[in-house]
């Protein structure tokens, strides 16, 4: 690990001052990703502005909404008892997430910026163009069983291992951010990147950006809705595919939908093609498959990965059956 | 740096501590308590489990200026009953009788449940993962409210690896301390809540 000043911030303001003010300065939250990269050698900031103690840590209740803090721990936001009512697919999707102590620690706004677990990212001996700007990509033609399938460009196939912000993409959620320039708000959707020819930027935040806050608007249907992750082994694994989806059912047919993929792309996949085509339409098992095949028609599988179409095809229908069910 | 820190209930202090080093580091290095252990340095195994602000973490992954000020527990520490969880029902666990584990070896009177019940189930084998399993299965035990059921076990237990045992005696370990504890706690309910006897 290279030598590194650490700072405590005393407020958001002073954090974003001091590294907006610092090229190789990095925020700091509950560290379960970026010390570790730290001791790989994948990243090596000059100074960290310690976040993780800032006022951030409530959860609010907004207009049928919620407001949740940026240092949010995943444990936390699990467990509490509006987000298992309204958006049960969110509580979900963080128990399946890591292990419990990692859960204990891991911020809100951390978990959303964590960075990519593909092994030649993390792997300093190996290129990546993620890691080292034009060095090339070792995935492509190698281990690609957690890469993505659909986004990817020929310069970087990684695929966004959060499992929480899967959920909040289904869900509309909208991030605050407080920059150097002053605070502003963007669509959780769009804060990510594909990865195009600039996949060292996962996200469209500048240095200095602290994201303070995730807010979920109100969503009444969002009380159905599921998390369903596809993975090697039962627990602490990334996922190879996940589904998180609501269903708004009006007698046999789907009134409203909110349909979003984790394990498939650079970034989480909201599904608005299969959303698309399932709004108005029969809340049958053929019309579930229908409106995945829409979503996977883009699909550009790896040599490694082609299992991972049909994977996510299945797993999409068998979300979206349960919750149906659910609502007979 | 200093870093100002309790552990086990002992106000502490080390000084010149790097900002590269790990809670883990501090703990094991300059304050002499080797019993969380440093295995993979990636939160992956669980050995560096401890108590920090009355939650587990993997102190390998707390960089050292995250602990100023707070609160540690250690796998030492738990022997000595320090672990309190408010609420919790280890918190009304007294200590263990002297005399009623008839397994012999240096304080095992001391002991937290769930450490006797590791040796008397015999979950261990080389015991490089066992402080690590001991604190995090001591968190699952005294925040449930109930005997946790297996699967719940084994999903609390999913940050803790051991290459030795396969963890059928680790689980049967964690079964054990659960029952013991909760049913402990519900005997101390029915002393202390009137009529609680027959609820």
């Amino acid at each position: 690990m290279i030598p590194f000043e650490y700072l405590r911030a005393g407020d958001p303001a002073e954090a974003v001052a001091a590294v907006a003010g610092r090229p190789g300065a990095a925020f700091l939250g509950g560290g379960t990703n970026l010390v570790d990269h730290m001791k790989l050698g994948v990243a090596g900031p000059d100074l960290l502005v310690d976040v993780s103690r800032l006022p951030l840590d409530r959860v609010e209740e907004t207009a049928g909404g919620l407001r949740i803090g940026a240092a949010v721990r995943n444990s936390d936001l699990a467990a509490h008892p509006l987000v298992r009512e309204r958006y049960p697919v969110l509580a979900r999707a963080l128990l399946s997430g890591a292990s419990g102590q990692l859960r204990n620690v891991a911020t809100t706004a951390g978990n959303l910026l964590q960075r990519t677990r593909c092994p030649y990212f993390q792997d300093v001996t190996t290129p990546c163009n993620k890691r080292v700007p034009g060095s090339g990509c070792s995935a492509a033609g190698g281990y690609t069983r957690y890469h993505a399938i659909l986004g990817a460009s020929e310069h970087c196939v990684a695929t966004h291992p959060s499992d929480m912000a899967v959920a909040m993409v289904a869900l509309d959620a909208v991030v605050a951010v407080l920059g150097p320039g002053g605070a502003r708000t963007l669509p959780l959707a769009e804060l990510y990147r594909l990865p195009g020819d600039a996949p060292q930027r996962d996200t469209v935040l500048e240095h200095g950006d602290l994201i303070i806050a995730v807010e979920l608007p109100h969503l009444p249907f969002a009380r159905r809705s599921a998390y369903r992750k596809v993975r090697d082994r039962a627990s602490f694994s990334f996922a190879l595919v996940s589904v998180a989806a609501a269903l708004d059912l009006d007698g046999g047919l789907v009134r409203d939908v909110r349909l979003a993929l984790g394990g498939v792309a650079h970034k989480p996949w909201r599904a608005t093609r299969a959303e698309a085509e399932l709004r108005g339409g029969p809340a049958t098992e053929d019309a579930f498959r229908r409106a995945a095949e829409a979503e996977l028609a883009a699909a550009r599988p790896l040599p490694g990965n082609a299992f991972k179409v049909a994977m996510t095809r299945n797993a999409v229908v068998a979300t979206l059956r349960a919750l149906a069910e659910e609502g007979r | 740096m200093r870093v100002n820190v309790h552990v086990n209930g002992e106000p502490m202090v080390a000084d010149d501590v790097w900002e590269g080093e790990s809670l883990l580091y501090v703990l094991r290095e300059r304050l002499g308590l080797p019993g969380a252990k440093n295995a993979c340095e990636q939160g992956e195994c669980g050995s560096c489990t401890v108590y920090l602000d009355g939650i587990t973490v993997c102190a390998c992954l707390v960089a050292a200026g995250q602990a100023e000020g707070r609160e540690v527990v250690t796998v030492e520490g738990l022997s000595e009953g320090r672990a309190r969880r408010r609420g919790g029902a280890h918190d009304r666990n007294p200590r263990p009788d002297p005399d009623a584990d008839g397994v012999a070896g240096p304080r095992l009177d001391r002991l937290d449940e769930v450490q006797r019940c590791f040796v008397e189930a015999g979950a261990v084998q080389c015991g490089f993962c066992t402080p690590g399993l001991v604190v995090q299965a001591h968190s699952l035990i005294a925040s449930a409210s109930r005997v946790p059921e297996d699967a719940e076990i084994r999903e609390a237990l999913a940050g803790n690896l051991c290459r030795c045992t396969g963890y059928e005696k680790i689980l049967d370990a964690v079964r054990l301390a659960a029952a013991r504890v909760h049913a402990r706690a519900a005997a101390e309910d029915a002393r202390t809540v009137p009529g609680g006897a027959d609820d």
